[in-house]
């Protein structure tokens, strides 16, 4: 300790990174032959703008394990406000910080705890942010809850990429958990397989038909979605759901409760509404460690190349985790696909058999649950005219009519449609092919 | 709009609001266990894995806490533990992180302890209050000998944990009888019992009652008739045909699936529930025999022979196995899975299914009450024990704990009858057995080698000299590979034995690379792993570790082995 304190600047400063030197200043068996261990390595860590995207379950862990890595200059980006249910894992706020903003509070708490790290706060949307903003950055590592998020940054690093310019390729470090499953993948965008690429890899859950809801409920979920969808908008339609209203929810219960009654079906909880309506998915502080942990690890390689990381072109890119029988990961390199609709480059139509007979209306609907898809407010048009259009109003007016008619009115077989959605800075081309018979 | 505000509800307590995405996962039940237990760190070396295995458990509420640690705090620690600040330079490690933790959570009562691990464990029924035990390597083996006689004896659960560079490892040392009855099996790859091969009375009246008359039904009704009815039906049908059998292998299951399908009316859209029986034909009409494992258990000689003090779990399982030989079936779960049904059928359908497991479960329960008698039981087994015994019967899960290995110095590490498995996998191109090996080589390594003449802590390798301690530990290594061979009695391929060589080399290289450092990533997702292994004992809900687990940060890999 002595020595620390007394001794000269720089081994001063690097006393507390004693462990981390060691791997920082030694080469292994698996480094590279042209890596020079030492100083290169802790002026990366000291230089690279790392951007945290998410300050939640997996947004605390990451803050703090780049923190703890060496990395100095941090931004986070987080648009929401802690709520108590937060506390059994965001390990950087407490009680007293209910209702504050996220990325603010998590950034001062780790530069307090971990001397000389700058963690600089954004407390609002990613999609408020051009690429100007992204192209700061060395690397961003994603911790997010929300599909769209996530397709959203992946779209616009992909879109970033300027094959003049090596700077313009952002590696984009995602991990994401439900229970005790999780995955944490490695982009390197238009070298490897992107999110838009893996999309299939996280189908959404089939909704429940709006007739079951309406006329044969079976679950109490049934009832639930019932007060939630069908009452709520029949007798207080002039209040806005809050789903963070505990009125608001007391009153979907009660309401489903009473359903339930009429038609026997037992198990309709306050919690089990709660879960319905907000679509919680469980999360604990468990599998956050291990998936952030993970994230960050590959971060740490891909900057100080220390080891082989995830995600180098034609190796390993997607780790998936499994919890709840013993501890199954499964490691391995997802590939590319040619007709991704964001990182191929001829932005192939993809192949898709439609029903003639089904409409417009029918054919959008399909397209939310479709896994590759998942796209909640398209607008299309074919080669020849605009199909349905969401905006602007007199557009939409204009071609409302058309959701009614049959596929085989509008379009001939075989002809590629093209579909955009607000949430995606993207174009979806799709080969409608009739099915025969 | 006053006379619109329904009346107040009990709404969920501080505490079910706080905990609720884990409440989700664990239940009440879970959460129980979790606050009555005392968890003991034993903490060393850098200390980081053990420090974050707890922050993972204070946050959903572990009831106690103690971290034991003589280390003090020094400037390296800062760069590696979340839980220490600069003004707790020179004060104990163990008092600073345990104060850092209890502040994540205000219902955590956290302890320490900062008297050296060798006087702490010399105190007579020094571990006698914790209910597991987490201990971190570096460690000598003579205090990992007396706490592995610990878990033996007092049936406490032990981790034994590394987290050494890229590069991580926890065995678990749990009783020898570890059951889990509540195992949480995945709804989307497990089948559901239905008895569609074995129906009762009561169903099969229910389905006759649904589709007579099923050629002139009209349309609504038509495309209402739960699939369980119309499965039942048409194997009647098929019975008929083929001798009373029902369709038993894959060729006559898709002819029978063909028969379903093409009784459906041609609709636009088709029939959902009519897709709904066609789908379920190959995942369901199968024997509801139960798993091998399930079998195994009844032959566990704790099952075989009921004693006055014997476990609950294995009177029931006596009970459970006294059903199975008579009826040829496990008992009943009694839940149906949703399907396109009117309310009122399905809800019928749902009590029929309800109806029978509980006649399943009274019959178990009249068993287990008679065990009682007969063994002379003090304290009778509750009833909702046998209840969720039955209904999770078909995926209950034993575990046989067993000590791992402690390497003493200069004596052979013993595999016994695992030898000869693990000697077979070594050559598997993504086995994760050479860096487990090269872990006890680093414990050879630390059990001979001290921080100073005297006897002062035990040293890692590569703490100063990388080349001459890689050498020593690659020594140690290959000698624990050939004996492992050996014993295993089974040979490798030269070719093989070359490229495990070549292997154990790298990883031996990288770990001395470390010098015993912690890095917070590694130490983190191992804090991770450990954590969730510890919630997963404790509350004795989903499936541990049996028995030992291997990360490799380098390739990002998991591996887990029975050692």
């Amino acid at each position: 300790m002595a020595e620390a304190t007394s001794g000269a600047g720089v081994s001063e400063s690097r006393a507390r990174w004693k462990y981390l030197d060691n791997i920082l200043h030694r080469p292994g068996p698996f480094t590279d032959e042209e890596w020079t261990p030492g100083e290169p390595q802790i002026e990366t860590l000291s230089r690279a703008k790392i951007l945290v995207i998410g300050a939640g379950g997996l947004g605390c862990e990451i803050l703090k394990n780049l923190a703890l890595s060496g990395f100095k200059d941090i931004h986070v980006i987080d648009m929401d406000t802690i709520d108590v249910s937060n506390l059994n894992r965001q390990f950087l706020f407490r009680h007293a910080d209910v209702g504050k903003y996220k990325a603010e509070v998590a950034a001062r708490f780790v530069e307090k705890r971990v001397k000389g790290v700058k963690i600089t706060p954004y407390c609002g949307k990613i999609q408020d942010k051009d690429e100007e903003y992204y192209m700061q950055f060395a690397l961003i590592v994603c911790g997010l809850d929300s599909i769209e998020a996530r397709r959203w940054i992946n779209a616009t690093v992909v879109g970033m990429v300027d094959m003049q310019n090596p700077d313009s390729m952002k590696p984009l470090v995602d991990g994401g958990t439900e229970g005790l499953k999780g995955q944490a993948r490695v982009i390197f965008p238009t070298m490897t397989s992107c999110i838009e690429c893996q999309l299939d890899m996280h189908a959404p859950r089939a909704a429940v038909p709006l007739c079951t809801l309406a006329t044969i409920p079976r679950q109490p979920q049934h009832c639930i979605e019932w007060a939630h969808i069908i009452a709520w908008e029949e007798e207080r339609k002039d209040i806005t759901l809050d789903s963070d209203d505990p009125e608001h929810i007391t009153w979907l219960y009660q309401k489903a409760l009473k359903r339930a009654q009429e038609f026997n079906i037992p198990g309709v909880t306050y919690s089990m509404t709660q879960g319905v309506v907000k679509n919680i998915i469980p999360a604990i502080a468990s599998t956050n460690a291990i998936i952030a942990a993970s994230c960050c690890n590959e971060v740490f390689k891909i900057l100080t190349n220390t080891n082989p990381f995830l995600g180098y072109p034609g190796t390993d890119n997607y780790m998936m985790y499994t919890g709840d029988e013993s501890i199954y990961t499964y490691t391995f390199e997802h590939m590319r696909k040619p007709d991704c609709p964001v990182c191929s480059e001829e932005n192939l139509a993809r192949p898709l058999q439609v029903d003639a007979n089904s409409t417009l209306q029918e054919f959008l609907d399909g397209l939310a649950e479709r896994p590759e898809s998942q796209l909640k407010k398209p607008s299309i048009r074919s080669e020849e005219k605009s199909l349905y259009y969401q905006f602007p109003p007199d557009l939409e007016q204009q071609t409302r009519p058309n959701l009614m008619k049959k596929l085989s009115e509008l379009l001939s077989d075989g002809e590629e449609v093209a579909i955009t959605d607000p949430a995606f800075p993207l174009q979806f081309k799709y080969k409608l092919v009739f099915k025969k018979g | 709009m006053a006379t619109d505000i329904p009346p107040p509800v009990q709404g969920p307590t501080a505490k079910e609001r706080k905990y609720d995405r884990q409440l989700r996962l664990w239940g009440a039940t879970g959460q129980m266990a979790l606050e009555n237990s005392h968890i003991l760190l034993i903490n060393s070396g850098p200390g980081v894995v053990g420090v974050e295995t707890l922050k993972n458990l204070v946050l959903p509420g572990v009831g106690h806490f103690t971290i034991q640690d003589s280390a003090i705090v020094s400037e390296a620690d800062l760069g590696v533990n979340f839980f220490l600040e600069e003004e707790h330079l020179g004060g104990y490690r163990a008092e600073h992180t345990c104060n850092l933790l209890k502040e994540l959570n205000p219902d955590v009562e956290g302890h320490f302890v900062t008297e050296p691990i060798e006087a702490f464990i010399d105190e007579p029924d020094a571990l006698q209050p914790y209910t597991l035990i987490l201990v971190t390597a570096p460690i000598r083996p003579e205090i990992l000998t007396i706490l592995s006689e610990h878990a033996s004896n007092a049936l406490v659960p032990l981790f034994y944990i590394h987290s050494v560079g890229f590069y991580s490892h926890f065995s678990i040392h749990l009783p020898p009888a570890f059951p889990i009855v509540d195992t949480h099996p995945d709804p989307e790859t497990t089948t559901r019992d239905i008895r569609l091969l074995k129906p009762w009375p009561e169903l099969l009246q229910f389905a006759r009652a649904k589709t007579e008359g099923l050629d002139t039904m009209d349309a609504d009704d038509h495309g209402h008739i739960p699939y369980i009815a119309l499965l039942l039906y048409f194997l009647e049908k098929w019975k008929e045909e083929h001798e009373g059998q029902p369709p038993l292998n894959y060729k006559e299951k898709t002819a029978f699936r063909e028969m379903v399908a093409k009784a459906a009316r041609s609709l636009e859209g088709g029939e959902e529930n009519f897709d709904e029986a066609v789908a379920a034909v190959l995942k369901s009409l199968n024997d509801p025999e139960p798993s091998s494992a399930v079998k195994g258990l009844f032959k566990e000689p704790e099952c075989l022979l009921v004693k006055q003090d014997s476990p609950a779990f294995w009177v029931i399982a006596h009970a459970v196995a006294l059903f199975y030989q008579k009826h040829g079936v496990l008992p009943l779960p009694g839940s149906v899975p949703d399907m396109k049904a009117r309310s009122k059928d399905y809800i019928e359908l749902q009590n029929i299914y309800k109806a029978k497991a509980r006649k399943d479960m009274a019959e178990v329960l009249e068993s287990v009450r008679f065990l009682e008698r007969t063994t002379m039981r003090e304290t009778p087994i509750e009833e909702r024990d046998v209840e969720t015994f039955c209904k999770n019967a078909a995926h209950i899960k034993l575990v046989r704990g067993r000590p791992f290995h402690v390497v003493q110095a200069g004596e052979k590490v013993q595999w016994g009858d695992r030898a000869k498995s693990l000697a077979q996998s070594l050559a598997f191109p993504d086995s994760l057995l050479p860096l487990y090996i090269a872990f006890l080589a680093f414990d050879e390594f630390v059990a001979t080698h001290n921080k100073n003449a005297l006897g002062g802590a035990p040293k890692m390798p590569g703490e100063d000299h990388v080349e001459v301690d890689t050498e020593k530990v690659a020594g140690i290594a290959f000698k624990i590979l050939t004996d492992l061979i050996a014993e295993g009695n089974t040979p490798l391929e030269e070719e093989d034995f070359s490229t495990v060589e070549t292997k154990l080399g790298e990883y031996v290289k990288e770990l001395v690379r470390a010098g015993g450092a912690e890095l917070h990533n590694i130490s983190a997702f191992t804090g991770g792993l450990v954590s969730q292994e510890v919630i997963k004992i404790i509350t004795e809900q989903y499936i541990p570790v049996d028995n030992t687990c291997i990360f490799d940060g380098v390739r990002s890999k998991t591996a887990v082995i029975q050692v």
